[in-house]
């Protein structure tokens, strides 16, 4: 692991990974997006860029001739071999084929099929805190809801979510900084998602791992590795992304009465709000590797160095959404890009969203008034997905 | 006053990459296939009632492809 030195200029030396930036990056972004809107730092391998403004986020996202979506988070080294979790690390023509199967898993249709069931575990998890008037609703509550709605659809074991977490920080977080870390993590889901699929190789099963061994491209099986590659991306995409969204949702409730009043007043309200929230604390980042040579605003972009595709910037752009930097709860236009943008839209975009609806719903029917123990006590993730790790709200 | 218009939505399917934002604010106007791609109902004319709504779907697609144009 290097040791950092403090970033200099967040125009030409960014560091997604700094404190600065992970306590709060929305002044960095803006400052960026006014005289540097594509950024760059030589701190990754082969040098990365951060485009700052939605009009340069959206024409990446747009451009898989330039782009390659083989890396999708930005390492101080570059991962080799490539881990590939098909189809978010698919190009085209591959990732076509690669994302069709999956798709009528969370169709609307689908998704709402979950929700009950999804009610049903807020109420559990609230149970067991709101006696005690106060809680950690970041691992006492937001966190369990993911875990445990993507190890039901994928028939795992939920009590296996600590193991989850620890795979995803992994490759996530810590992989950032050693790769070793990625070696490890990958190596683990590996087997237990092998583990998984052997299983199931002599018995019927309705769970998303059968529903993918029984599928067929032209004719064939998917290839086991391909099936295992897809199930280590669920589990990573799954999880550290929704938790983080409730969690953020929360976090600003509690920090604005007004708000969390509003809501519970006019639940109604919840169909803008829950999309105004995305946008707002947007969790995730992606990353495109640029395949050839390409200039974007002016800047060129040598094949080889990495863009760190930030779509909660991009949300926070004012040219593209006015009061970008409120939270505006009955905004009524709202083309955000929390779930990117083009051919790797989130294929779990419903799903995420019914859980975050239903996690808020629950929580303010039974915690309509809370307010954080301690503001400055507040810790965030690092990196590819931002969310609240540690947060303590207390309610009467 | 100027005569009521009538208007009719359309996702340009080579656009839609599936966010269903037009289905959630609209079902009464938009249907989504088992892959998740949206397409207007019926022949895609908006009540005008729902106009409103229709206008909606438009401004809050993600990637530009629901059209909304004033029917024949």
């Amino acid at each position: 692991m290097s040791t950092k030195q403090p970033v200099k200029d967040w125009a030409t030396d960014f560091d997604h990974t700094d404190p600065a930036w992970n306590n709060d990056p929305y002044p960095i972004w803006d400052d960026l997006r006014k005289r540097c809107p594509m950024a760059r730092s030589e701190r990754f391998e082969d040098g990365a860029f951060f485009p700052s403004r939605y009009a340069d986020v959206r024409e990446i996202s747009y451009d898989t001739e330039h782009f390659s979506s083989r890396r999708v988070i930005v390492r101080e080294k570059k991962f080799n071999p490539v881990m590939p979790a098909p189809p978010i690390t698919s190009d085209p023509p591959e990732h076509r084929p690669a994302r069709m199967p999956l798709l009528p898993a969370f169709n609307p249709k689908a998704i709402e099929k979950l929700t009950p069931g999804t009610r049903a575990l807020c109420n559990r998890l609230i149970d067991g805190v709101i006696d005690k008037g106060s809680c950690d609703a970041a691992t006492d509550y937001a966190q369990h809801i993911p875990t445990r709605v993507i190890a039901n659809m994928l028939g795992m074991d939920e009590e296996d979510g600590d193991r989850y977490r620890r795979w995803i920080k992994m490759a996530l977080e810590e992989g950032i900084h050693d790769n070793s870390k990625v070696t490890e993590s990958l190596k683990e889901m590996t087997i237990y998602f092998g583990q998984e699929l052997a299983k199931r190789s002599d018995m019927p099963g309705d769970d998303l791992i059968s529903f993918m061994r029984d599928q067929r491209v032209d004719g064939q099986p998917l290839p086991p590795e391909k099936i295992i590659g897809t199930l280590r991306l669920l589990l990573i995409a799954g999880i550290d992304t929704t938790w983080s969204a409730i969690g953020a949702s929360l976090w600003h409730l509690a920090k604005n009465p007004q708000d969390t009043a509003r809501l519970v007043a006019e639940p109604a309200l919840m169909d803008t709000a829950v999309e105004e929230l995305l946008r707002a604390y947007a969790p995730v980042t992606m990353a495109r590797e640029v395949k050839k040579d390409v200039t974007i605003n002016g800047c060129p972009m040598k094949a080889g160095a990495m863009v760190l595709l930030s779509f909660p910037a991009a949300n926070r752009d004012p040219e593209m959404f006015p009061d970008a930097d409120k939270v505006l709860l009955d905004r009524q236009e709202n083309r955000h890009a929390a779930f990117g943008l083009g051919i790797h839209r989130c294929i779990g975009s419903n799903l995420a969203r019914m859980e975050l609806r239903v996690a808020l719903e629950e929580w303010l029917k039974r915690i309509p008034q809370f307010r954080l123990e301690n503001p400055a006590g507040v810790t965030w993730s690092e990196g590819t997905v931002r969310g609240p790790r540690t947060l303590r709200v207390v309610w009467k | 006053m100027s005569e009521p218009k009538k208007f009719k939505v359309h996702v340009e399917t080579a656009l839609c990459q599936g966010h269903n934002r037009c289905y959630s604010i609209a079902p009464e106007l938009f249907e989504v296939d088992d892959l998740g791609n949206a397409r207007a109902r019926g022949d895609g004319a908006v009540p005008p009632q729902l106009e409103e709504k229709a206008r909606l779907t438009v401004k809050n697609c993600p990637e530009h492809a629901i059209r909304m144009t004033a029917k024949n």
